[in-house]
């Protein structure tokens, strides 16, 4: 591999910047979002619901959905429990076994418009939308159709047309936006023939509930359903009994939807951060640890080989110095015989021959 | 599955007439799926809006392709230089798993012709499946990349080749940031919806084990597909392949065990931090229990006794009994323990269309793993292309 280290740190860089451009994740901050101002809901009031599903019919003829298999005025359908569905964005459900004597009491579902919505917060291609109006919309020609919204949603409220090849929608309530913004009620509010539901701004609805509570403490519970959970709602309910005997979930929490993903969010810059640094630095402590490695293996060898060399030397200077030792020796030797053989023949020749010629002689040789 | 000598003489080999059954039954759902919608093939309603596209071809399908950003990871960025050999078959594994979760999305959602939307039209970047999308493109692409150099050196475009190869690092150090991403964004996917997804498996770190135990699947699909490759296609690996197979199950497994020690420890971390300890007593504590010990607990210890004794063959078992846990976790977070408190009638059981989609792009999958692996230099080094090390 050969890259250069700044051309590797000029795409790493260019890399991160591209990821972190355009993310707005606010994992731990103190903002609260209240809802926008003016913003419009519905108040219902289950002590105050008949279960004549006229809601549901209401909401059927404005929005224009297909006919039900079974028509609204048969009320034998309240005996199964129900929830919303491509073709129902409404449904009424009874509930016999309640702690109280008014029994039965109706509750109805619907798209509860949060105020910060979890399937906005979902939705991978911003397909959901908070109008300041307080409805919330849905854009049918950008979905792709991955139903994360329906996961997300803790109402389990959006619907899905899986009966559809080429054009499957989400289907949910749309607080009858086209017809509020036209100045008209929506659908079921209009359709109510006992005030059980009452549109308004949320703020008003949110007095009116109050007040109505303190008026008859005797006949609510003390407790505006929508105010806080999951951030709080558009649609607020009033109920004679608990909520959790009319199916309505109690342990949702007021915790806005995106705050529970905003923390992992959040995590991804960091990572696109903090990776490199760190993956850059355990290839360079690689790198420089096999670079350490290569010079010592490099040092040993070239050690050893010194060693060698001079091991090597030392032998042949030594041998060297033996054979020169053992070429004196055997020098001296030759010189010791050659003396000791003159010696002799002088000895023989002290009868016969000069004695000086002799030494004269054996001092030659030894020069 | 047999060898090259049989199946230039017949196509008729075992492997071929139950693949070739297989595809002309996934291309007939297919066929119903695109022109009668989801409802006619998919158990998919109102309260289960996914099945096991999702559980199974996405969240499983991710996590097992994760073999391709751990090797490279450890041979190129952590130095292991004697897996060098994993490489190219991890990346391989890696690729075509990303490419079968691409096309088994466009089975699952309902406009699939608008996948690039979430990036040309309007971004939501609020959304963990944006996260999920991006990363998943992105990283295929990477993979694809990392790939080509063996289909290049196949086709002998020497020159590209040598420019890919040299962006290696460049491209691994990108493959494990969005793979960091996108494995554990897998789990964060999941952190919306605490009111349907069971306490037990629900908690604030879901994306730390979705990442964590990612490695973990990578190690294990690494051991797994090696063993099959080298009972399938000895005969196409060469010298460095056969003699670095058993090192590697060794590593691999030495390191799968050593990983599976702390996720067992951050899951047991997890009931803690939710203080769900008197739910394990219920019946979905108890296959919580399952999973924790028979799952995490049991691979861990038998991949540290394969190791200490080279047991070889328990190593391999101890793969497949891990790459199962991965898929018990996934199917558990996304089908079995979401909805929990729904009513069983309606809860979600998945259709055999389903079931069958999903053998399909697993058959569609290995098809394409021989094919590429009987051609190209992917488990021996092409003669040409001396490894360099």
């Amino acid at each position: 591999m050969s890259i250069t280290r700044r051309k590797f740190l000029g795409w790493l860089g260019a890399a991160s910047l591209g990821t972190t451009l355009g993310t707005t994740a606010h994992a731990a901050s103190n903002k609260e979002f209240k809802g926008y101002p003016e913003s419009r809901g519905v108040l219902f009031d289950n002590t105050r619901c008949i279960g004549c599903r006229k809601c549901e019919q209401g909401c059927n003829k404005v929005n224009e959905l297909p006919a039900p298999d079974r028509p609204f005025d048969e009320l034998s359908v309240l005996e199964t429990k129900r929830r919303t569905t491509a073709k129902a964005y409404t449904v009424v459900n009874r509930y016999e076994k309640v702690s109280s004597p008014k029994a039965p009491v109706y509750s109805k579902i619907q798209c509860n418009h949060c105020l910060e919505p979890a399937c906005a917060s979902a939705c991978f291609v911003r397909a959901f939308s908070k109008t300041e109006i307080g409805a919330v919309t849905y854009d049918e020609s950008v979905c792709v159709g991955c139903r994360y919204c329906m996961i997300a949603c803790p109402f389990e409220i959006p619907t899905y047309e899986y009966d559809k090849a080429f054009t499957p929608r989400v289907m949910k309530c749309t607080m009858c936006h086209p017809r509020v913004i036209k100045g008209l009620l929506p659908g079921c509010v209009e359709a109510c023939p006992t005030e059980a539901l009452t549109y308004g701004k949320r703020d008003d609805l949110l007095r009116i509930g109050g007040e109505r509570i303190r008026k008859f403490p005797e006949r609510y519970v003390n407790h505006i359903y929508g105010e806080n959970e999951m951030g709080g709602t558009s649609w607020l309910y009033l109920s004679g009994v608990p909520f959790g005997e009319v199916g309505m979930r109690e342990d949702l929490g007021i915790t806005p939807a995106p705050k529970l993903t905003s923390g992992a969010l959040s995590g991804v810059p960091m990572v696109v951060g903090l990776w490199p640094v760190l993956l850059t630095g355990v290839y360079a402590i690689n790198k420089r640890k096999e670079r350490i490695e290569r010079e010592e293996k490099q040092l040993a060898v070239a050690d050893a080989l010194e060693k060698a060399r001079a091991e090597a030397e030392s032998k042949l200077a030594e041998a060297m110095e033996q054979a020169k030792k053992e070429k004196e020796a055997a020098i001296e030797k030759a010189v010791n015989t050659a003396m000791e053989e003159a010696a002799k023949a002088q000895t023989e020749e002290t009868a016969d021959a000069p004695t000086e010629e002799a030494a004269k002689n054996a001092g030659e040789e030894d020069a | 599955m047999s060898d090259e000598a049989s199946t230039t003489k017949s196509y008729l080999t075992p492997f071929n007439i139950i693949a070739g059954i297989i595809v002309i039954i996934g291309l007939f759902i297919t066929a119903l799926r695109f022109t009668k919608g989801l409802g006619a093939v998919t158990n998919l309603s109102d309260n289960n809006p996914w099945g096991i596209w999702i559980g199974f071809d996405l969240l499983v399908g991710v996590a097992l392709a994760a073999g391709g950003y751990v090797t490279s990871a450890a041979v190129y960025i952590f130095g292991m230089k004697r897996y060098h050999s994993a490489v190219r078959p991890a990346i391989l594994t890696g690729f075509l798993g990303y490419a079968l979760v691409v096309v088994a999305l466009n089975y699952d959602v309902g406009r699939p012709w608008r996948l690039p939307f979430p990036f040309i039209v309007q971004q939501g970047t609020t959304s963990l499946l944006f996260e999920v999308a991006a990363c998943v493109a992105l990283y295929l692409t990477v993979l694809f990349i990392e790939f080509t150099p063996a289909a290049m050196e196949w086709l002998g475009l020497k020159r590209a080749r040598n420019i890919v190869v040299k962006l290696t690092l460049l491209l691994t150090i990108f493959g494990v940031i969005l793979s960091t991403l996108h494995q554990s964004s897998l789990g964060a996917l999941f952190l919306i919806a605490p009111s349907k997804l069971h306490p037990l498996w629900y908690s604030p770190y879901l994306p730390v084990f979705f990442f964590v135990s990612s490695i973990i699947a990578g190690l294990s699909m690494v051991i797994f597909e090696s063993t099959l490759s080298h009972r399938y296609f000895a005969d196409k690996m060469d010298e460095a392949h056969l003699k670095e197979k058993d090192d590697i199950a060794l590593g691999f497994g030495k390191a799968a065990s050593l990983v599976l020690a702390g996720y067992f420890i951050i899951k047991v971390i997890g009931i803690s931090e939710g203080n769900n300890w008197h739910l394990l007593g219920t019946s979905y504590g108890l296959w919580f229990l399952v999973e924790l010990f028979g799952f995490v607990a049991l691979p861990c210890f038998l991949y540290a006794v394969g190791v200490r004794e080279k047991k070889l063959k328990l190593i391999k078992w101890t793969a497949v009994l891990t790459v199962l846990g991965i898929i018990v976790n996934r199917f558990n977070i996304c089908l079995v323990a979401f909805n929990w408190h729904l009513p069983s009638s309606e809860r979600y059981f998945p259709h055999w269309m389903e079931i069958g989609i999903s053998v399909f792009l697993v058959t569609a999958g290995l098809i394409a793993f021989r094919f590429i692996v009987t051609r190209m230099p992917i488990l021996y080094a092409h003669p040409d292309y001396p490894e360099e090390h």
